[in-house]
């Protein structure tokens, strides 16, 4: 019985291994650069890692379904210059609606919202594609992928829309020293986690990726869920794409290229498995982090950002092959 | 009696697997210019025999002589096929996207001086090897552009290409026009007129008696018998096959039968079966008999909205239902354990928990608006039922994939006990679990069935059926053969069989052999 009671490290380590390196990280980069550790620069990490993080959150979904978006940032770049088009101060938009009012204090809203709008209806689109039509998620968001960035560059003509109205920008701002964008991160992954971990609906999308006939045969809805999964992915580029115009002032159609990228690597570091039905929430955010922290700390050491690059890419092969070690050691 | 030595012998060959004997000691003989059939029940052992011949299993003891030579304990199926014996599977795999002659000469194809394929070569080989059984088609044409028919005889061209000099065929007909199995009969004529041994694997009485010269029976992973093709009988075939004792597994207890809940009406779709109509009753067993390819499953699965109806009507307690999907069969009270646990019941790499609960999920689901899961419900309901049907597992959180076969079975049952149902299908309940499990399992349909709910079980194994069922609806080739009332006057195994086996329709058009 002794060994029943005593501290099992290796599940605690399969389990909780990629917190254990981003504290392993943080530590190490500290100690060589104290300066890593004030909370001017944590906030810095945080903000940086905020809008990939919160299309983790989307991916997350996606992924445990067992599919992909490839279009993320570019759906990012259309959700955000048609909000920007709404958000601009009187003078500048101009341009876009010359009849429209200014969308200035509570109003800011609108824009918002179609940011939001905008962004899910594009994973609408994606969901009905690969639900209906059962091409494979890959095609479905490559073709979102050029499709909803030349509609941004067709949208604004190439040019950057900029000029926005202080309330469209608050999200992308401070309230004293806490940053907006790490709230919304905070405050979106918390629901997340609700909707994945408490709801019916959270539960379908691991049993689709688990075992998508098993999940038929079990009664789950599993076109119209899967529709839903991507609409979701689509939400959370609209809400990203309101944090990076927010943090920039501005919204360029060319902008957040390979941000998805960055999001995928995010939520596999955190141990979401690409052979779906695995994945978790605040591994997506962890996965994030470890991406801000590894480029925030290499900065700080002087690694030329080429050199990052490769980092980068060392570590999301690296984790991806411990991961499936660990996985897949019971076959 | 040297001219007549037999081509293959195989002596008692014995076959292990983890805890099932799947050949216990195992004789067969097949001569040079002879088509030998081989009958049994699904799991009786022929499959099994012929993939010890062709080297994927190698037996755990005996020995195989092929052409006067004794053959080593262990080969692979490449080997095999050097040494002249090829098998054409029941589901062919061919490279589909790729032309006939790259499917024929896998691995060995000709080259060129550069070492280069050569596909001007490979073309007329392939030519030369259609030839030989008078098969016209451009060698680049791709697999998948042919019917299944076609597909075979590519298969035994390729036997032949490696000049196979014994062919095994298994269930050779089961995806093939009446019209191409004519033609394949011609085939396996010529070949045999060459001298070739062949070895034919069917469950198609009608068909073994048409082209084989000698039948040899298996039931049990035994050899019961064999006859000469034109000494025996029908009746004979079935009795060797089915000849057991009902061993005590079945623990059926008569239970109170009430009155006809579960209808279905004239149920159609499209070639895989017709017409099939029945009833169950509260209370009862109703066993779903029949041979592989019968279409029992196909038919349960329309009834779960898992499969498109072309016609036919459902009533649940006289009223009439639609039903689109698994989640209508649900609400309206059905489940269905599906027949292949991996692919269609378990969530492998989730844990028990979830595996229990994933069909329930409205169950558990708050009053509040959030529709928020209850996980306190969730888990003292799986630990109730892990209780209650003794479910091996030191947690509810333990991957499914870690319990043995009957423990996910249990898992599975549980599922679908937690939406009290009115009506279970059960697809091959007890395939891949061990004895034990197996009469555990037997117990809780029983119990189910006591407690008013209809039970709809599809079974293989024929003493399961009759063991356990009320009534036996027995199918064959797409329809419903025969509706027998096993209360009162027990069925009989050869009885249920003559259904199963097409033999009763045989009769009834006067083609009685």
């Amino acid at each position: 019985m002794a060994e029943n009671e005593s501290f099992d490290w290796v599940r605690f380590l399969k389990k909780y291994g990629i917190i254990v390196i981003l504290l392993l990280m943080v530590i190490a980069i500290s100690a060589v650069r104290p300066n890593f550790l004030t909370s001017n620069n944590i906030f810095n990490v945080l903000t940086q890692s905020s809008i990939y993080g919160i299309l983790a959150l989307g991916l997350t979904l996606i992924i445990i379904s067992k599919g992909i978006d490839l279009g993320a940032g570019s759906v990012l770049a259309l959700s955000g210059v048609v909000a920007a088009s709404f958000a601009q101060t009187a003078g500048a938009m101009g341009r876009y609606f010359p009849n429209a009012p200014e969308f200035n204090g509570v109003m800011a809203i609108i824009p918002i919202f179609l940011a939001l709008i905008v962004g899910t209806a594009a994973g609408f689109i994606n969901g009905s594609l690969i639900a209906k039509t059962g091409i494979p998620a890959f095609i479905a968001t490559l073709g979102m992928f050029t499709i909803a960035r030349g509609l941004a560059l067709i949208y604004t003509g190439g040019r950057p829309i900029s000029s926005l109205t202080s309330s469209f920008t608050f999200f992308g701002g401070k309230v004293g020293i806490v940053p907006m964008p790490v709230v919304v991160w905070a405050i979106a992954a918390g629901l997340t986690q609700i909707m994945l971990g408490y709801t019916s609906f959270g539960k379908s999308v691991y049993a689709i990726g688990g075992n998508i006939k098993a999940a038929e045969v079990s009664g789950i809805p599993v076109h119209r869920n899967l529709i839903l999964v991507y609409s979701f992915g689509g939400l959370m580029c609209g809400l990203a794409a309101v944090v990076f115009a927010g943090r920039g002032q501005s919204m360029h159609p060319g902008a957040a290229v390979g941000y998805e990228l960055t999001a995928i690597a995010a939520t596999t570091i955190g141990g979401t498995s690409h052979s779906g039905g695995i994945g978790t929430i605040w591994g997506a955010i962890v996965g994030a982090l470890i991406l801000g922290v590894l480029r925030n700390g290499l900065t700080l050491l002087g690694v030329h950002p080429y050199w990052q690059q490769v980092a980068e890419g060392v570590i999301i092969i690296v984790a991806v092959v411990v991961d499936m070690r660990t996985n897949a050691s019971k076959k | 009696m040297s001219d007549d030595a037999p081509m293959l012998r195989m002596v008692n060959i014995v076959k292990n697997f983890p805890g099932v004997k799947a050949l216990k000691g195992v004789d067969l003989d097949v001569r040079a210019g002879e088509v030998h059939a081989l009958m049994g029940e699904n799991g009786a052992g022929k499959s099994t025999l012929m993939k010890c011949l062709i080297g994927i299993h190698p037996p755990t003891s005996g020995e195989i002589w092929f052409m006067g030579k004794k053959l080593p304990s262990q080969y692979n199926p490449a080997e095999a096929l050097d040494m002249g014996i090829a098998m054409i599977h029941q589901e062919l795999s061919p490279v589909v996207h790729r032309p006939i002659m790259e499917n024929i000469w896998l691995g060995r194809e000709p080259k060129n001086s550069f070492g280069l394929i050569d596909h001007k070569k490979m073309a007329k080989m392939t030519d030369d090897v259609l030839g030989l059984i008078d098969l016209k088609i451009d060698p680049r044409t791709p697999m998948g552009e042919l019917t299944v028919a076609k597909m075979q005889m590519v298969e035994i061209a390729k036997a032949l290409s490696f000049n196979a000099k014994l062919i095994i065929m298994d269930e050779p007909t089961s995806a093939i026009t009446d019209r191409e199995v004519t033609q394949l009969f011609k085939l396996i004529n010529r070949l045999r007129d060459e001298g070739r041994g062949i070895v034919y694997i069917s469950h198609k009485m009608d068909e073994i008696f048409q082209i084989s010269d000698r039948i040899t029976v298996f039931r049990d992973g035994e050899r019961v018998g064999t006859d000469r093709s034109n000494e025996t009988t029908m009746d004979r075939m079935i009795t060797m096959m089915v000849g057991r004792p009902i061993d005590e597994m079945f623990p059926k207890v008569e239970c109170e039968i009430g009155k006809t809940y579960l209808e279905v009406k004239n149920l159609s779709s499209g070639r895989v079966f017709k017409n099939v109509s029945f009833d169950v009753r509260r209370g009862e067993i109703l066993g779903l008999a029949g041979l592989v390819g019968a279409g029992r499953s196909e038919v349960v699965e329309s009834i779960f909205g898992l499969r498109h109806l072309d016609s036919g009507e459902i009533f649940i307690d006289g009223k009439k239902v639609e039903i689109k999907n698994a989640g209508d069969a649900i609400q309206n009270g059905m489940a269905f354990l599906t027949e292949d646990r991996r692919q269609t019941g378990i969530f492998p790499m989730l844990d028990i928990q979830f595996n229990m609960f994933v069909a329930n999920m409205k169950k558990f689901t708050g009053q509040s608006s959030a529709r928020l899961l209850s996980f306190k419900r969730i888990k003292s309901e799986v630990s109730h039922y892990i209780d209650s049907i003794r479910i091996k597992t030191p947690s509810q959180y333990q991957k499914i994939e870690n319990l043995s076969g009957g423990n996910q079975q249990k898992v599975l049952v549980a599922r679908w006990l937690m939406t009290e149902p009115d009506i279970l299908f059960l697809d091959e309940p007890t395939r891949g679990i061990d004895v034990g499990a197996k009469a555990e399992i037997h117990k809780l349909v029983t119990f189910i069935a006591g407690q008013g709910k209809c039970v709809v079980m599809i079974s293989s194994e024929l003493p399961e059926v009759l063991g356990m069922s009320d009534r036996v609806v027995v199918m064959y080739g797409g329809k419903v053969t025969g509706i027998l009332d096993n209360t009162g006057q027990k069925l009989t195994q050869e009885e249920v069989m003559r259904y199963a086996s097409g033999a009763t329709e045989l009769e009834a058009a006067g083609k009685l052999i």
